[in-house]
């Protein structure tokens, strides 16, 4: 049993690194649109399936394949934003976005269900069928590169927040967008590239997510709940919160597993609900969301 | 009596009579499908209005009531053999599990505002999804069948669309006359300022939940009523995700915060949607349209049908003469004030 729950631990903290990398884009939408991208979901489902056409029509590796995909997905997003996203005004711009992201997630999912039929497929490589014996444990080549692969873009967007001075605009706007727009910040250009970045890590997101697991177009609605429960958790708009609760939720998901296997998925609506009840903000939210 | 609240009335008289002519008219089994589902959808998206359009916080998960009715309804008429007359009787049994399930799931919710509370009800929602997959006495991913009622398809119809009317008369009613009360006023008071409407002695959350039990109580009678026709619930038919959207999309496009703006959206978008289904050349397109027509309203008619419609008709009549005050009471939203700017500076 401890075997089995230690295995769990490590699986549960490789899987988290992937879903740390989907749940930042989300929750760096919001910090800096206040908006909640519900495609999210959606998109990371596109994006595993974008690396699988490459594999299968031009036999491209998957992470090779990341290169022309992940600059597509970003260009989905600036498209989306300029679209729906940027036009939207008013009060209750929040809410209004919120079922906009929802219906253009609707459309792609049609998309996908049109394209690729509802029968579920998985990204096959040579490293998603072999696992490799690490300190007694065993693991899946693929959760070893994708976790190093989510590691990677984690740091990356990091070092972009902060080391860059487009980051350094984003976090202005991030903390008061109309001080950010009154010292020279061009807030549109940053919520577009912002949003653009935010859907461009789906396409690594969904690459891992697509060889790990079987998919098809529906897998984005139990995506998403997972995700939009993980930011809510980290407080929403906060980044190293993301990170903590994505390998805490994946790490808790696995180690219920153990035991029950049809009820993990409770796990994160559990721990929303119960987080909830007692710190409505998250666990590492700003104070402003009850307020709000 | 004003010559417009006559005129009113007496559209809503003629209304009604259209609608109870209806299945008289149109005995065709395969027409009169359009109007019993019409009439479930107004009554949900009604339901709906009660809740999430006098307050403003804007529930995705009405589906939690509308699947736990249906299948509140199935459990129970499958455990104690019901006959399939006597089932009728446990519709208001699906109400007061509609309305019991709303209290924990309201005093969780509602700690939380706009979309934060949006995306615990999505939340509780995959909860319930989940329940009926995997507890024990829902049939599991089979689903539910009810009681199979005997007679023709035409005379099964017109019965389920008379219950139908019967629920959208009702909860119209009951949302008129919450819209008219004291607590109606109090609802529209937290829509607009929340913090404010508390310091002048609302008692906030008392409200909001009352609102909520009263809207998860019809959503829940409007579920048993769907799937008892329907026959058969699943947990992704019961708990389904586009349900809520669905709603959503209906009121927005009638209108958000009027009782008529959520009839009217239903009565266009559910036939719509149904056709859609049942064209062989459409199949599986019924997604991306509904997401197509819900970017198209949101973006270029943001306030709906009634409240475009009716400004409209205001300026034609007041043409020439000096404007008076013009209808905006009718669209709620343009009275809100951008609460976002207040907000932005962390009040509290």
């Amino acid at each position: 049993m401890a075997r089995e729950i230690a295995q769990a631990i490590v699986d549960g903290i490789l899987v988290g690194g992937v879903y740390a990398l989907m749940a930042v884009g989300l929750t760096l939408i919001f910090g800096v649109l206040d908006i909640i991208n519900i495609a999210q979901g959606v998109l990371v489902i596109l994006g595993a399936y974008l690396s699988y056409s490459l594999l299968e029509k031009a036999h491209i590796d998957p992470f090779l394949g990341l290169l022309v995909t992940v600059p597509a997905m970003f260009v989905i997003g600036v498209v989306i934003h300029w679209a729906f996203i940027s036009r939207l005004r008013g009060s209750e711009r929040t809410s209004m976005t919120l079922l906009v992201t929802y219906a253009v997630g609707l459309i792609v999912e049609g998309i996908l269900f049109k394209v690729y039929g509802a029968n579920t497929v998985q990204i096959n490589t040579w490293y998603t069928n072999s696992t490799v014996h690490i300190l007694d444990f065993y693991v899946g080549w693929i959760y070893i590169w994708g976790f190093i692969l989510a590691v990677a873009l984690v740091a990356a967007l990091y070092a972009l927040l902060y080391r860059t001075r487009f980051g350094r605009s984003v976090r202005a706007t991030m903390q008061d967008e109309t001080a950010a727009r009154l010292v020279g910040i061009d807030v549109n250009r940053v919520a577009a590239l912002t949003f653009g970045i935010g859907v461009a890590v789906t396409a690594a997101g969904g690459m891992v997510f697509g060889s790990t697991i079987a998919f098809n177009a529906n897998s984005g609605y139990d995506l998403i709940s997972r995700l939009l429960s993980i930011i809510i958790l980290g407080g929403m708009g906060s980044i190293g919160g993301a990170l903590g609760a994505s390998v805490f939720m994946l790490t808790l998901e696995a180690v219920v597993t153990v035991w029950q296997p049809t009820w993990a998925v409770a796990v994160y609506y559990a721990a929303l609900v119960i987080v909830l009840l007692y710190r409505p903000a998250g666990l590492f939210g700003r104070k402003a969301v009850r307020a709000q | 009596m004003k010559p417009q609240t006559l005129a009113k009335g007496g559209g809503i008289v003629v209304l009604l009579i259209l609608a109870v002519l209806f299945p008289q008219v149109f005995n065709n089994p395969g027409v009169s499908v359009y109007g019993v589902f019409a009439m479930v959808f107004a009554t949900a998206a009604v339901a709906w209005h009660i809740f999430s359009g006098y307050t403003g916080y804007i529930s995705l998960g009405q589906a939690v009531f509308y699947g736990s009715g249906a299948y509140a309804m199935g459990i129970a008429a499958r455990d104690w053999h019901m006959s399939p007359h006597a089932a009728f009787e446990l519709f208001p049994l699906a109400a007061a599990v509609g309305a019991i399930i709303a209290v924990p799931f309201g005093l969780v919710a509602l700690r939380v505002r706009r979309h934060t509370f949006i995306v615990v009800t999505i939340a509780v929602f995959f909860i319930f999804q989940l329940m009926a997959f995997n507890l024990w006495f829902t049939g599991g991913s089979s689903g539910l069948g009810f009681p199979f009622l005997n007679g023709t398809q035409a005379q099964v119809n017109e019965t389920f669309y008379y219950i139908g009317l019967g629920c959208t008369v009702g909860s119209v009613i009951i949302a008129w006359l919450i819209g008219r009360s004291r607590f109606g006023l109090q609802l529209r008071a937290i829509r607009d300022d929340e913090d404010r409407a508390r310091g002048l002695g609302v008692k906030t959350t008392r409200v909001k939940l009352t609102a909520f039990v009263i809207s998860g109580a019809l959503s829940g009678l409007i579920g048993a009523v769907a799937f008892y026709y329907v026959g058969q619930v699943e947990p992704q038919t019961g708990f389904n995700p586009l349900f809520d959207l669905t709603l959503v999309l209906m009121v927005f496009l009638g209108g958000f915060g009027s009782i008529s703006g959520a009839v009217l959206g239903a009565l266009i978008i559910e036939p719509l949607s149904q056709w859609i289904n049942t064209q062989p050349s459409l199949t599986g397109y019924s997604e991306i349209m509904l997401g197509g027509i819900f970017l198209l309203v949101v973006l270029f008619m943001p306030r709906g049908i009634i409240p475009t419609g009716s400004e409209y008709l205001t300026k034609l009549r007041t043409r020439g003469r000096a404007a008076v005050s013009p209808a905006t009471t009718v669209g709620p939203a343009s009275s809100t004030p951008s609460s976002p700017s207040v907000s932005s500076g962390g009040a509290r």
